[in-house]
Parts: C-alpha cells; structure tokens; sequence
C-alpha cells in the first residue's frame, strides 16, 4: 500500500488556488451522466450531496434514520469557527490554522489544515445565505463567542443548537436538490459494504432497515460521510445509533484507517448515575466562556459532599481550587479539551471529586450571574441550562452543574488524501469519517467547520477532478460478479450472526447484544480511555478478545433478518466494533509518546503534561487490514511541517 | 419503582395491532423514560418472552426529534417541554400503569410497533421549506443584516425538532404547527423573503395533499411541543398564506 498525500505544490497559501485553477472539470452535459453515491446526512454528507446534485451530478444519498434532517450534527451545541475577524480581535487564516494545529498538538497535516482555516469563511456566507439563524448583536451584526484553544472570538453560534441549525441549513439544500431530482434520498438504509471493482470504488450494498431486505446501488463514485466511532465505548456523547461500520467495511475492503487510537474525551459532561445508563448528555464547551470549574480545596470537603453532608454552596470561596485557573492562567478554564478532561481526572483520581460517586467536578456559574445578571446568562445558555434540569433534577442558576469527561470525537478514521481520497479509487472520506484535519485532538467549534468545509467546498472540486475521466466509462450497474460477491457475503455474515444464540446447549447462557457492548464500552474505558499505558493496553488486548470469543458464541438476537430488527442492527455494529477496539488498542500500544487526546502515562512532564516524541512519531499511522485474525499493517505518512515552527504545546 | 406497561404491538404496517401489558421491576427514578424501556428488552431478550419492543430513538438528548411515544395519553408524556428520551420515570409514581402508543394520525402510518413513518414531514419541506441558495456565490455575511429581535423569533421557531408531537396531540391529525414554525423561521429573515410567498403556498398544498387535517385552533399542538414552539407560527403562516393569495409578495 502506497499513501501519496496528493499535496498541491507551491506556498502554503497557494496551494489549495493552485489546486483549483489546474484540476480537470466535467462539462455540465456530462455531470448528469455521472453517478455519486453519498452515506450519511450529517453536515459532510448532506452539504456534500447539495453541492453535488446543483453542480448537476445524479447523487443516490442514504441514511440510517427516518430523515436526513436527524444525522448526530445536530446535536452539536457550541458553534462554529471562521476566520471573520469580524471582532478586531486579531484573528486571521493564519491564525485558524496555527490554532488547529497546535491544537492537535501537531499531528495533522498542514496543507489540509490550511485549506480548511482558508474555506471558514465562506462557510459562514453559505449558512446565513440559507438562513441559518446565527446570534446577532443589536446592530443585527453576527455575534460571536470564545472557544476553548483559542484567544480570540471566533465561533458564531445559534444558542446552544448550532448543529441543529447548520445542518437544518443542509437538510434544507439538500430537500431542495431532492425536489429538483438531482438527488435521490434512501432514508432507513444502512450501508454493508463496499463494493470495488478492478481496484476502484463502484458500489454499496444496502441493508434496507424496514423490510431487511439487500439492495445493490451503483455509482461511479462513493461518498463516505458517516461520523465516528465513539460509540466503541459504548457510552459517549454520540446518538445511539452513531456507528463505525460503514467506514469499518471499507477499511475491510483496502481502505486505510489512519490514527485510531486519536479519541476525544469532552470535559464536560453530565456524569454517570447508574448501570442501565444508556448515553452521556454533552453540556457545551460554551458553557467555560462564563462558567468556573472547582473542586474543593481540602480533601475532607469533597469527602463530606459526595456522603452527601454537604453542598456546593456550602464551600467558601477560599476553599475552592479553581485547577485549570491555576494550572494555566493564560487560557484559563478555556484550555482544549484533551487538557481539561486530564485535569478533570487528575483532582478526582487524587480524591478531590464529588458527587456521590466521587468521578465529578464543579462547572459553576455564580460568577457570571452576579456580573451579567441572571437573565443574560439565561439568554445565552437558556437551553442547556433547561437540559441539566431536565436530566438531574438540579437547577444550575442555584447550584453549580456537576460535570465529567466523556468520549465525543473521534479524530482517527479513513486515511484521506489532500483530495479527500481514500486508499480506494473512487471512495471518498469527509467530516468526521475521516482522519485528516484535527491531529491528535480537535478543538471546540472545529467539527462543524471541517464536515461543512469538505461537503459545500472541497469534495465538489476534488469529487470533479476525479470523475472527469469516467465520462467514458459509461453507466455503471449494480450487477456482475463483484456485486454477487459482495450481497452474498453480508447476507452470510447476518445469517451466521442470528445462528449464535440459536446454536448454543444452554440458552441460559446467552446474552443480549447490550450485554456484550457495555462490557466492550468498560473495558475500553478503563484501560485504553483517558490515560493509558502498555500494562493496561495489554489488559485491554486481552480482555477484548475474550469478550469477543464469548459474543461469537453466546450473543442472542431474536426475530430474523427480514424484518425490522434493531437487534441486529446492533449486533452488526458491535462485531466491527470488536475489530476497531483491537486496532485502537493496537495503534495505541505503538504509539510510544504522549499527544493531544492518547495519553500515555509513562510518557509525561513532571507536571502531568503530555511529552511528544517528534523525533520517532511525527507521523501518521495508517492501519491496513489483514483478515478477521491477523494483526493489522501499519503505514507510516511523515509529517512535514514546513510553515509551522514545532514548540512544545503550551496553554500556562 | 415497580410498572405496568401496556404498549401497542404491531408486527408490520399490514397486521393488525394490540396491546400486549408486561410488568417490570427495580426501575431507578433517574433512569429515562427509554432506558426503562431498555431494561424491558434486556428482560424480554434474556427470557425468551417476547420480541423486544421496537421504537425509533437517536440522540437521546432531545434534539434529534427521532423518538415520540404517546404516554398515557400525551405525546412525550407529563413532563412539558421535553421529548420522550428526556422523560424520567421520577415522573412517574411507584406502581403506576402506564399505556405507550405510537402517534396516531393518517399521515403517519405505523411500521412497526411503536416505530410510525413520518416521512410525509420531510415531502412538505422539500415542497418548498428552504431558501434557494447554491452553494458559492452568496455575500459576505455581515453584508445582510437581520435585526435582533427578528433573528431570535426566527431562533424560537426554527428551534422545531420535527418530532411530529404536534401532529399526534391534534385532534384532526394537522401539520400547522410545523409548517407554521418552518414559514415563520424563513420569512422572518430578509433572506427568506424572496420566495415567502411561494414558500407558504407549495408547502401547505404539499401538507393538504399528504393527508394532514385542518387546523381548528385548539392549540393542543403548543401545548404538547417539546420546543415549545408557540402558535403565534400558525397565525404568521396564515398571514402569509392570505398575503399570498391576494397577490402580495407574490412572485416579487
């Protein structure tokens, strides 16, 4: 396997105009012969599939929900970043791009980045253009708010549904595009695998979710937009129906999955409370804008508390230790969020939490109410303050909200190009699904930016430059030997899935899918999550392993394939993410240093920083899929920073 | 806290449906409304009893507008201004009796027990519920400007999840509320005007077509949004709508 990043020649600044200007183009009589295919609806899928289907493209887009409108974008909260600079505040395409790669403590590529922080802007014209109710100030001017990694202001938000709106924003180009017949929409499909012939990316085969049944699409071209894995640990911020196995199959397939074991642990979440837990509910990272984090100072406080003999309010101000203020005066409660979930873990780990379980810390807003009032504060956070409420019975304009890190991103996914192109032909990675712009840890405000970047402003030039010579391909069907292939394989796949628990002695034995994927998301957690380390990477191997041995044998999925049948949807997932729990752990036990999101706890400043190693893993790795039992390949694509000076990263 | 659960099961959108009543046990007052219908799977699937009950959930953080059960009567149940996956059985009274159905409305039809198809809501929007902007080619964005006040009532309807609450609260099965949030949100903002009046006159066709009732103004549909959109949508749309019929805006 070759990895040839395709990066433009030329300065920095140039390359992605140089890109444009050179590329090949498809005239507009032949863009209707073309065919695209799109998986996913979420920012990266449905402005990709817009975009495409007004350029005059035919696109084929499907999503596992009952609309496309429903993709996990929209629960994103905060924002979005742009370079506008419309605050004065000293903000630059420079400035963006800097911030995004010591934000991901330099392990993204510069080219891809840069483009980004250049498209940002337009970005922002796009939405509001399509009416995207963006905050405004009494000018009627766009209004904007800090985010974590960042001294200036450049996040534009809708409240706290930001995701909510841009992807409406989309959903709503996208309907357009559908009403014109440009785009044809599958809703309540799943993607089960790829198919590729002679070596390019012609097809899917589709689970349809109501009947069951196996559809054949085919296209000249495949759109991979379908989000992250997070969900491999089970609980996490991500819907539940987040799953990693539309990329998994192409990794399957020949498709490279880069940087794995990058996973985002958010700050700030609401903790845990009990077994039949079922997802973790995000509190935005706008929120540490006005919002203080603490936990007590003295030891026998955070004891009394989480007996439940004290209170938040209890504690004096003297006898709180706002940690991230004082571990990093310069950034404050603002630092990234890799920084903050660390600094999290440190106090309780060390005895500080609490909450009745100990593993929670003080997001606390009394601050910010006394100096902006409580209907200022109401205003901007009105409905993430409602969703505390509604969730744990606490009002936070009284009470500090209680908070902890989660899984919420994943940066890791299909190896892309400077084109967006996969080690496939033909297929394409965008939004989360790839791994290509926010290194080792993203930053707030940045998820948004990349998928609508890549969907609305890259993919509809570089999608171009790839399909001018298949003009001369003609229609591509869904038949032939590939396609048999490719239907009869997952049809086995679910038929040997459903025989499991049937073929067992003892059906006493057997276990729910749930079952499994807890334990998988528990193990994951505790071994490979926040901090990990070759003991616990070595733990994990194992332990994956027997889980997994265990659901191959013992799983139970009742009712039958031809049916709706959200068991085996489930089940589906989690046998791919038995696969990429091992390939985390494999990519995290490799990577000997300590960068953004992976903390390797042998590998650390006296201070509990993370310490890169440059020297040796300055690189990205780029896993290649050998077979259900052998260990993966890995591919090594060098960093070079030509523009960037490399320091050490540093938010004191 | 211990329930009993009567929940309509209907194998696909052909067979005919029923309640089936189950009970169940050691159910945590913070655990969420759906989470307690997990707990009732995980015990259907362990024991052999039945199918697990199938509904459409997502996010579960109230904003992906997927889930929509109808609770004793109330769509998303007795708490206001959440959706079913943010009800918590804390709500709920030790012992009580609770009937679970799938919204009911002809638009809606059910596919699987309480799982209903709501794709009628995403043919009304691509009748004409968005503004035409193609990608590139747009203006700076602070060179529109939209007054505050404008920009936060557009917020407060375009704030709509699309649940289709609204739709199962009514008793004529109507879409106005949804239309009506979806036109208010595009022809509040300067950007939207162009085409208001198109808008307004292809979706509420679209929504009269599909099979949606008419609205009677008894506002069960405010009273039951998760979003709290307010009526003063339906008014707005009803404005727009009669703008339109006599010329204003029209095609302008």
């Amino acid at each position: 396997m070759k990895l040839d990043s395709k990066i433009p020649e030329g300065p920095l600044s140039e390359k992605w105009t140089r890109y444009k200007s050179s590329q090949k183009l498809v005239n507009p009589a032949n863009k209707r012969k073309l065919d695209i295919i799109v998986v996913g609806t979420g920012l990266a899928g449905a402005s990709a599939a817009a975009s495409l289907g007004a350029l005059g493209f035919h696109v084929d887009i499907f999503c596992i929900q009952d609309s496309p409108r429903r993709a996990h974008s929209i629960a994103a909260q905060g924002g979005i970043n742009a370079a506008k600079n419309y605050q004065n505040d000293g903000d630059s395409v420079e400035r963006l791009f800097k911030d995004t790669i010591k934000g991901g403590d330099y392990r993204a590529r510069e080219a891809n980045v840069y483009r980004l922080a250049e498209v940002s802007g337009n970005i922002i014209d796009q939405c509001v253009a399509q009416g995207v109710p963006f905050a405004r100030d009494y000018s009627g001017l766009l209004d904007n708010r800090s985010f974590g990694g960042a001294q200036v202001s450049r996040t534009f938000y809708a409240r706290g549904q930001t995701g909510q709106q841009l992807l409406l924003g989309a959903y709503g180009a996208l309907s357009r595009e559908i009403a014109r017949g440009t785009v044809t929409l599958h809703e309540r499909c799943e993607m089960m695998d790829l198919v590729v012939i002679d070596g390019r990316a012609r097809g899917i085969i589709v689970r349809n979710l109501v009947s069951g049944e196996l559809e054949r699409y085919a296209a000249h071209a495949v759109v991979l937009c379908s989000g992250g894995y997070g969900n491999v640990y089970y609980l996490s911020t991500n819907a539940m129906n987040s799953n990693g196995s539309a990329a998994w199959v192409c990794h399957r397939r020949g498709a490279a999955f880069a940087n794995p074991c990058y996973v985002q642990i958010h700050p700030t979440c609401i903790p845990v409370h009990g077994d039949y837990q079922s997802k973790l509910t995000l509190m935005s990272e706008s929120l540490r804008n006005d919002g203080r984090i603490w936990v007590p100072k003295k030891k026998e406080d955070s004891e009394a508390i989480r007996r439940g003999e004290k209170g938040p309010n209890d504690i004096a101000e003297e006898d709180r230790d706002y940690y991230l203020e004082r571990r990093y005066p310069a950034f404050g409660n603002l630092v990234p969020r890799d920084v903050a979930s660390r600094a999290a873990k440190e106090r309780c780990d060390a005895g500080y939490g609490v909450g009745s379980t100990g593993l929670a810390v003080y997001l606390d807003f009394a601050d910010a109410i006394r100096r902006l009032g409580r209907d200022v504060v109401e205003q901007k956070y009105g409905n993430l303050f409602q969703m505390y409420q509604k969730i744990t019975d606490q009002d936070p304009y009284q009470v500090p909200m209680m908070i902890y890190p989660a899984i919420h991103y994943t940066m890791g996914g299909l190896w892309v190009d400077y084109e967006l192109q996969t080690t496939i032909p033909g297929l394409f990675a965008a939004g989360e699904a790839n791994f290509s712009d926010h290194g080792a840890n993203r930053l707030g405000a940045s998820a948004l930016m990349q998928g609508l970047a890549d969907g609305y402003f890259v993919l509809p030039y570089t999608l171009q430059n790839y399909l001018a010579d298949q003009i001369y391909v003609g229609k591509i069907k869904p038949e032939g030997p590939e396609f048999d292939e490719a239907e009869a394989s997952v049809r086995a796949r679910l038929d040997s899935l459903i025989a499991i628990g049937r073929n067992s002695q003892d059906p006493h034995s057997n276990h729910s899918v749930d079952h499994y994927h807890k334990a998988l998301g528990k193990v994951m957690w505790e071994y490979c999550g926040m901090a990990r380390s070759k003991e616990s990477l070595g733990i994990a191997e194992k332990k994956v392993a027997e889980l997994e041995e265990d659901f191959y044998q013992h799983v139970y999925i009742p009712g039958k394939p031809l049916e709706m049948n959200p068991e085996l949807e489930k089940a589906y997932r989690l046998a791919d993410y038995f696969e990429l729990a091992r390939l985390i752990i494999a990519d995290a036990t490799q990577r000997e240093e300590s960068c953004g999101g992976h903390f390797r706890v042998e590998h650390q400043t006296e201070d509990g920083e993370t310490l890169r190693d440059d020297q040796n893993f300055m690189f990205v790795a780029a896993w290649e899929y050998q077979g259900h039992d052998k260990p993966e390949l890995m591919h090594k694509e060098e960093l070079n920073y030509e523009y960037i000076q490399i320091v050490k990263r540093n938010y004191k | 806290m211990h329930f009993t659960l009567h929940i309509w099961r209907q194998e696909n959108a052909r067979a005919k449906g029923h309640f089936e009543t189950y009970e169940i046990d050691n159910i945590s007052d913070e655990c969420s409304f759906l989470e307690m219908l997990d707990q009732l799977n995980e015990k259907l699937i362990n024991d052999h009893i039945a199918h697990p009950v199938c509904f459409d959930n997502d996010c579960r953080e109230g904003i992906c507008g997927m889930c929509g059960l109808y609770i004793n009567g109330r769509p998303h149940g007795n708490d206001d201004g959440v959706t079913t996956c943010q009800l918590h059985m804390r709500h709920f009274h030790d012992g009580d009796e609770i009937w679970i159905e799938p919204w009911r409305a002809k638009a809606f039809p059910v596919i699987k027990d309480l799982v209903v198809d709501r794709t009628a809501f995403d043919k009304i929007i691509q009748a004409g519920g968005y503004i035409s902007a193609t990608t590139g080619g747009v203006p700076d964005a602070n060179n529109i400007l939209v007054p505050k006040h404008k920009a936060d009532q557009a917020m407060d309807a375009a704030a709509c999840i699309g649940c289709g609450a609204c739709v199962a609260a009514c008793k004529n099965a109507s879409a106005m509320l949804f239309v009506g949030a979806k036109v208010s949100h595009l022809a509040l903002l300067p950007q939207g005007r162009p085409e208001a009046a198109d808008r307004v006159h292809k979706m509420v066709c679209k929504m009269d077509e599909l099979g949606f009732g008419s609205c009677t103004n008894t506002y069960a549909c405010e009273a039951e949004c998760p979003k709290q959109i307010k009526r003063q949508n339906i008014a707005r749309l009803n404005r727009q709508w009669i703008g339109q019929l006599f010329g204003r805006d029209r095609n302008n």
